[in-house]
């Protein structure tokens, strides 16, 4: 608790045991009010300063005055307990809604706990502890096993490895040498590394991330759009409700102004719409933070909400399914055994930069003679060719068989071919192809188990990679062999194709897919970290490469909607009951304030669940 | 032009929405949310954030709510 909350607490404790004392006591008429006045100031002077301060201003509906006003109603009507309550639990509710918004914004900061307090740089051969703001861009870290590292920086001296944890919400320490570049915000486990800063700590990693999360409030949802509005008329139409009550009935009947007076005082007590006001962001604060403890970055209140809606969601292939790195899925011999054609078809490649190359190369487990090539030519679009062993192999596509009249045909398989041929007689072929993520079929399952009615996925590739990628994962739809802006008009098809109130969310890699992920209702980019283009251009930012936390935020996003709905109905009809019964002459002031305080407390409790909704 | 200024002493969620509503009823102010949650102003201008401006937001949010303050 602060300075301010402990001070409060001792007037409302101190204003208790007077209140209780004032009961006890034996007194009658003005020695009676005086007695009761006492407890009345110690917790209610600052609202009634605030009240006659905000009445100079002309703020007629301030919270305030309505308290003072259906307090000094109380006592007028000799209702001298009331009074001193209805006081009392308003502080007791202020100090817990305090207490509760102050707990629940710590926690987010500790979820959040990515930024470094300092950063060790060696200048003139010594090492100087600076704040992270101080440090040049091309200055040299130092940084020892347990520390954050303080600024991306690519490491120059030592090996090490680091742990994203803070960032991904994934535990996966990986290993880290000399030239590989480091994240700031992670942590470095293992080794003292030496490492030269790249970029200044206002354009870190860390401190994009910081900005993002800490704006993310600023969009706000239509729900706590709605509250707000609701909140400016609510107070006055109950005021004016109360006004009508206190006035009209004792003119028409003959009843006593006093009791319709009193069932007033009673409305008044419950015009403050705080509740709601307070609980609806509360919900989207907890659940934007329980999303970034498990590495996914809301933008906005706003897409949280439209997340929860999420009807169709369309993947990106490259990159967002699939890892984006070729390798070989198949290898069909027609002469010779399979390990054998690899073996020559590695020995030609071994010198070629080619990815495929590459591939092919990594998926030889032996060692690789290099000796035996006597003479190598690379091909352009077609391939290589290479005397091995005093044979002239041909690798690479069908034109290249051609060349020489090899006997080639086409695989069944999706993917990249590479053909081979010796001395002119076609060998067989390796397939290469991209491997589709770990979790991508458990990604597109859990979305169907959330809701999600319609998965899409759109690529550049050709239609068999892409229907193949789209069997092993089950995905509803595959649109292939699409531009850049193919990809913007298809996006724009099933907009115009999805149920009405409904969302369409885009996933992709962040890269060149800028116009698209503008163009969805939500755009989702994955792999974010160290990608400020992704960062940037996004309204979702999945940190790490996993699409299967896509259904975990949807649940997140649905669970935060709940809470909100049941926070506005529940106050709502509580409220709504109280007015009436008030009207009625059945609730009285205490039920009022119990009702008024009760809500908040228990919607601000129902709101502070969201922040585990990761679980 | 988008600035965040920081405020001290935002003690109720309805002042913070209050605030926001007079804040967004300025002539120079093009769009302005205040987060009771995060403690913070952000002001969206056409041109430069002025210092005179602030003075305005500032008037504003004192009548509203005077025991917040933003912190310049």
């Amino acid at each position: 608790m602060t300075k301010k909350q402990k001070r409060s607490l001792a007037r409302i404790l101190i204003a208790a045991v007077l209140l209780v004392a004032a009961w006890l006591l034996p007194l009658e008429g003005i020695w009676k009010l005086l007695v009761f006045l006492v407890p009345y100031a110690v917790v209610g002077w600052d609202v009634l300063w605030k009240s006659l301060r905000n009445i100079a201003h002309g703020q007629v509906f301030d919270e305030n005055f309505l308290m003072s006003l259906a307090t000094i109603g109380a006592f007028c009507l000799s209702e001298y307990q009331e009074a001193v309550a209805v006081m009392l639990f308003y502080q007791v509710g202020e100090l817990f809604q305090s207490v509760a918004v102050g707990k629940s914004r710590k926690s987010i900061a500790a979820l959040m706990d990515i930024r470094p307090d300092s950063a060790t740089v060696l200048r003139n051969g010594e090492a100087v502890t600076v704040s992270p703001e101080e440090v040049e861009v091309g200055e040299t870290l130092l940084i020892k096993p347990g520390e954050k590292i303080p600024l991306d920086s690519v490491i120059t001296k030592g090996t090490t490895t680091v742990n994203t944890a803070a960032l991904t919400g994934e535990s996966m320490p990986q290993d880290k040498t000399v030239s590989d570049s480091l994240v700031s915000g992670s942590v470095n486990l293992s080794g003292v590394i030496e490492a030269r800063v790249t970029s200044l700590f206002a354009e870190s990693t860390v401190s994009r991330i910081l900005e993002l999360v800490e704006n993310a409030s600023e969009k706000k949802a239509k729900s706590e759009a709605f509250i707000t509005r609701f909140a400016r008329v609510y107070t006055p139409c109950v005021v004016i409700a109360a006004v009508l009550l206190a006035v009209l009935p004792p003119l028409f009947t003959d009843q006593p102004f006093t009791e319709w007076l009193s069932r007033a005082l009673t409305f008044l007590v419950i015009s403050c719409p705080c509740a709601l006001v307070v609980s609806v962001p509360l919900s989207f604060f907890g659940g934007i933070g329980a999303a970034s403890k498990i590495g996914v970055l809301i933008k906005g209140a706003n897409y949280l909400e439209a997340l929860s809606n999420v009807d169709t969601v369309v993947f990106d292939k490259t990159g967002t399914l699939t890892k984006g790195t070729f390798t070989v899925s198949a290898v069909h011999s027609d002469v010779i055994s399979p390990e054998e054609l690899l073996d020559i078809a590695a020995v030609a490649e071994v010198f070629s930069k080619h990815p495929i190359a590459t591939c092919i190369v990594q998926a030889h487990s032996g060692h690789i003679d290099k000796s035996r090539i006597t003479e190598i030519h690379e091909r352009a679009g077609l391939g290589i060719e290479a005397v091995i062993d005093g044979k002239t192999i041909l690798a690479g596509n069908g034109k290249l068989m051609d060349t020489v009249g090899a006997q080639w045909h086409p695989c069944h398989e999706p993917g990249t071919t590479v053909h081979i041929a010796a001395d002119g007689v076609y060998m067989g072929h390796i397939v290469i192809s991209d491997t589709v993520k770990e979790d991508a079929a458990e990604a597109i399952s859990d979305l169907k188990a959330v809701g999600v009615r319609r998965t899409v996925m759109l690529t550049g590739d050709d239609e068999k990679v892409a229907e193949a990628v789209g069997k092993t994962l089950g995905l509803d739809e595959v649109h292939a062999r699409l531009m850049p802006d193919d990809k913007v008009k298809a996006v724009e098809s099933l907009l115009a194709s999805k149920p009405p109130k409904t969302a369409l969310a885009f996933v992709g890699d962040g890269i060149n897919d800028a116009p698209v992920l503008s163009r969805a209702d939500i755009g989702i980019a994955m792999g974010a970290l160290g990608s400020d283009a992704a960062i940037e251009a996004a309204d979702i930012v999945l940190m790490d490469d996993k699409p299967s936390k896509l259904a975990r935020t949807v649940r997140i996003s649905r669970k935060t909607m709940r809470i909100v709905r049941q926070n506005i109905v529940f106050s709502l009809l509580v409220k709504a009951v109280v007015l009436v019964l008030g009207a009625l002459g059945i609730a009285n002031m205490w039920l009022a304030v119990f009702a008024d305080v009760g809500v908040m407390v228990l919607a601000i409790l129902n709101s502070i669940r969201t922040l585990n909704a990761a679980k | 032009m988008k600035k965040t200024f920081k405020l001290e002493d935002l003690d109720c969620a309805n002042c913070a929405a209050k605030m926001e509503c007079a804040i967004n009823k300025l002539d120079d102010v093009k769009h302005a949310s205040v987060s009771f949650l995060t403690q913070k102003l952000t002001v969206e201008t056409d041109g430069e954030v002025s210092d005179d401006l602030m003075k305005k937001i500032a008037k504003v949010c004192r009548k509203v709510e005077p025991d917040c303050r933003i912190i310049l």
